[in-house]
């Protein structure tokens, strides 16, 4: 995983509530086995105006004039401002693979579903979640002014807008480090392996059902 | 001191290691796998060099892509015509087998929906930790199990380290009080929950379901409520462990015997919240005031009962939740007022781990006896949620009803849930579905999903449109005007 750095990203809005995880990248393109290449399909049915399947040459597609993402001032976006329960349904991480592809490090919204928020921070995408009236504001700001960038300051936990307001924002302070430091959760886990192992054997005493070898089957 | 909540106990009986910065490491007991989420996280295994941690603690099957017509199937993988899909299915067989994971391939007579699969064979127990890189993956909280989806890279850590890092969640916990009426089901009850609480309703929550209601639910009900809780925000949904959860599992494949099944029994009794447990947040409600439940909308929270209408969104409370159902209307092709009972179908899906248990086959069954399939209705498809669950329903007759009564009857796979395989909705279908979400084009491009109970699609499929279940014998269902040519 790259290591978050401090960033003055370009604010794109999606003004919409509930989006799922099948609207940030439908299910036919979970069918590959890689990590990337998703970010072409990112919001596929709200960015084009045919079915897309994967594989496809995306050169011919019809886009969707309407859609922010493919709107001229957007182009290069790296910040998406969002709506409430942003990513729910399902734990696909294609879903934040598929933001991270396309070019967003950083998502703000009210509030995320739970996996998705998991997810987003193991591949390096932070998310910032900031109150109602925040956001509202932020809205308001951003579409009246053509490149609307924010400065997106992890290590001190702040946002600031081109005016200069800061916004602070809350974020756990062991996801925070990962990001800052760009670490393998799996190798920092390893090195608890003696903890795991103590564990293991101790749960295996007290519940031998749970293991297919102590487990009594005749 | 106050008592402990079931989560509690089940996240201190899994603690490895608490964190200073809150973080925490937990064991992981159960993890299934399936063909979509897992192949990325064995090939971060394999450029790291690792190895899987414990393979007894693995169980793996294909589902999402598999195809569910009987001559399809019959070829096994090579009955897969979409060569993406291929490939994923392929790649789940040749990981398993070069790491030396369990697999129940395609055509094992166990291989099915991998939350219908765990618990049929007792590999999903009362007091386990269960994980799956799906979100459905709550299901397993039936079982007073703490049980979870986990995305890919969640997958490959537990993989590699029997354990995933994790923050403890808050208690919540949903009563469903007295007594449910009759033609009312599970699907009814946590539709009402989602309605009532919303998407987001249970989000940083284990949501604990408990009350008369739940108690009285049979395991296959008790998974259906469970399975959505996600759908309410909740990654986790459980149930106190009872006779019901025992008499389940007895003599289950996976499950243990002897003096050591009285041990489990013995311990997992204790798989139930403190008299006094506090909980951060409770909600009721009353099992009288729940109707048989169709979502009209784009989002599970989007909801109503039979009797109801679709709601005019100017009545909505904030302008966020106004253009939502704007939206919403506007993609169901649905008008404001409009009566649930007036929604025409063109297909049906009975099938998903939310309901393709015997239970739910019995209980479509029930409604279709007899009848035909409307005339309008261009599909009705039944698939069962495992290979057992279809040989139990054929040796019951449940599949003849269903043929007879002009239904496809299908192999096991997740099929129009999600549409990742050849069983799709077209461009502005209604579909009455027993699955889980109703997202914009979930079930196929444009398609319109409409969730129900397995007795009220069942009932639409005959009717044609919505129709009360509770009283399908007295309603027009059966209108000979629209019953399909023999």
């Amino acid at each position: 995983m790259q290591k978050f750095e401090r960033l003055e990203g370009l604010v794109a809005p999606l003004d919409r509530a509930n989006v799922d995880t099948d609207l940030i990248i439908p299910k036919q393109f979970l069918k590959s086995i890689k990590r990337t290449g998703f970010g072409v399909n990112l919001f596929d049915d709200l960015r084009y105006l045919d079915e897309g399947y994967p594989g496809q040459d995306i050169a011919g597609r019809p886009l969707n004039p309407d859609f922010v993402l493919n709107q001229p001032r957007y182009q290069g976006a790296s910040v998406l401002l969002a709506r409430r329960n942003f990513g729910c349904g399902s734990s696909r991480e294609h879903a934040p693979w598929a933001l991270e592809d396309f070019g967003f490090k950083v998502v703000i919204a009210p509030s995320f579903a739970d996996i998705f928020y998991n997810n987003a921070f193991k591949n390096g995408i932070l998310l910032v979640t900031l109150a109602e009236e925040e956001i509202d504001r932020l809205f308001q700001e951003v579409e009246p002014n053509e490149g609307y960038r924010l400065d997106v300051d992890l290590d001190n936990q702040r946002l600031i807008t081109p005016s200069g307001e800061v916004l602070e924002f809350e974020v756990d302070a062991f996801r925070k480090h990962c990001l800052l430091e760009g670490l393998d959760d799996i190798g920092l886990t390893l090195k608890d392996e003696d903890a795991i192992r103590t564990f293991e054997a101790r749960h295996r005493t007290e519940r031998p059902w749970l293991f297919r070898e102590t487990m009594q089957v005749g | 001191m106050s008592g402990q909540t079931l989560y509690d106990k089940l996240w201190s009986q899994h603690l490895v290691k608490q964190r200073d910065d809150g973080t925490a490491l937990i064991y992981i007991d159960r993890h299934l796998l399936h063909e979509v989420t897992s192949p990325q996280a064995f090939e971060g295994l394999r450029l790291a060099g690792r190895k899987p941690w414990r393979l007894d603690a693995n169980l793996a099957t294909p589902d999402h892509n598999v195809p569910t017509t009987i001559k399809e199937r019959a070829e096994g993988n090579a009955g897969i015509k979409d060569a993406t899909s291929l490939i994923q299915v392929q790649t789940l067989d040749e990981n398993c087998l070069s790491f030396g994971i369990e697999e129940f391939k395609i055509n094992d007579p166990r291989q099915g929906i991998v939350h219908v699969v765990g618990p049929e064979q007792g590999a999903t127990l009362p007091g386990m930790t269960v994980v799956c890189g799906d979100s459905h993956t709550a299901t397993h909280g039936a079982f007073g199990a703490l049980a979870h989806g986990i995305g890919t890279s969640e997958v490959e850590h537990v993989l590699a380290t029997q354990c995933l890092l994790a923050q403890k969640m808050k208690n919540m916990q949903v009563r469903v009080e007295g007594e449910l009426g009759t033609g009312v089901t599970a699907k009814d009850v946590v539709l009402a929950i989602i309605g009532k609480i919303g998407t987001a309703g249970g989000t940083g929550y284990a949501i604990e379901f408990a009350g008369d209601a739940i108690a009285s639910l049979s395991m296959e009900g008790r998974m259906t409520v469970c399975n959505m809780a996600i759908e309410a925000g909740a990654r986790v949904g459980l149930i106190a462990v009872d006779d019901t959860t025992i008499d389940y599992l007895a003599e289950r494949p996976y499950a243990p015997r002897g003096d050591q099944w009285k041990a489990a029994v013995a311990d997992w009794r204790h798989l139930v919240s403190d008299d006094g447990a506090a909980f951060d947040k409770e909600v009721t409600l009353k099992a009288e005031d729940i109707e048989p439940q169709v979502s009209w909308g784009t989002s599970p929270e989007m909801v109503t009962g039979i009797s109801g209408q679709v709601p005019d969104p100017a009545a909505a409370f904030d302008e966020t939740v106004q253009r939502s159902h704007a939206r919403a209307l506007e993609y169901m092709g649905l008008l404001a007022n409009q009566k649930i009972t007036d929604i025409k179908l063109d297909k049906v899906f009975i099938g998903s781990c939310t309901n393709s248990r015997i239970e739910d086959l019995r209980e479509a069954a029930k409604v279709a006896r007899g009848k035909k399939v409307a005339g309008s209705i261009m599909l009705a498809m039944v698939v069962p949620g495992s290979g057992l669950v279809k040989r139990q329903a054929e040796a019951e007759g449940l599949d003849r009803i269903f043929i007879e009564a002009g239904f496809e009857w299908r192999e096991p796979g997740c099929s129009m849930c999600l549409a990742m395989n050849a069983d799709k909705l077209g461009a502005g279908e209604h579909c009455a579905s027993t699955s889980n979400r109703n997202f914009e084009s979930r079930q196929g491009y444009g398609g319109r999903t409409h969730l129900v109970s397995p007795a009220m699609a069942a009932a639409a499929a005959i009717a044609g449109h919505f129709v009360d279940v509770r009283g399908i014998d007295s309603a027009a269902a059966n209108d000979p005007a629209l019953v399909k040519e023999a």
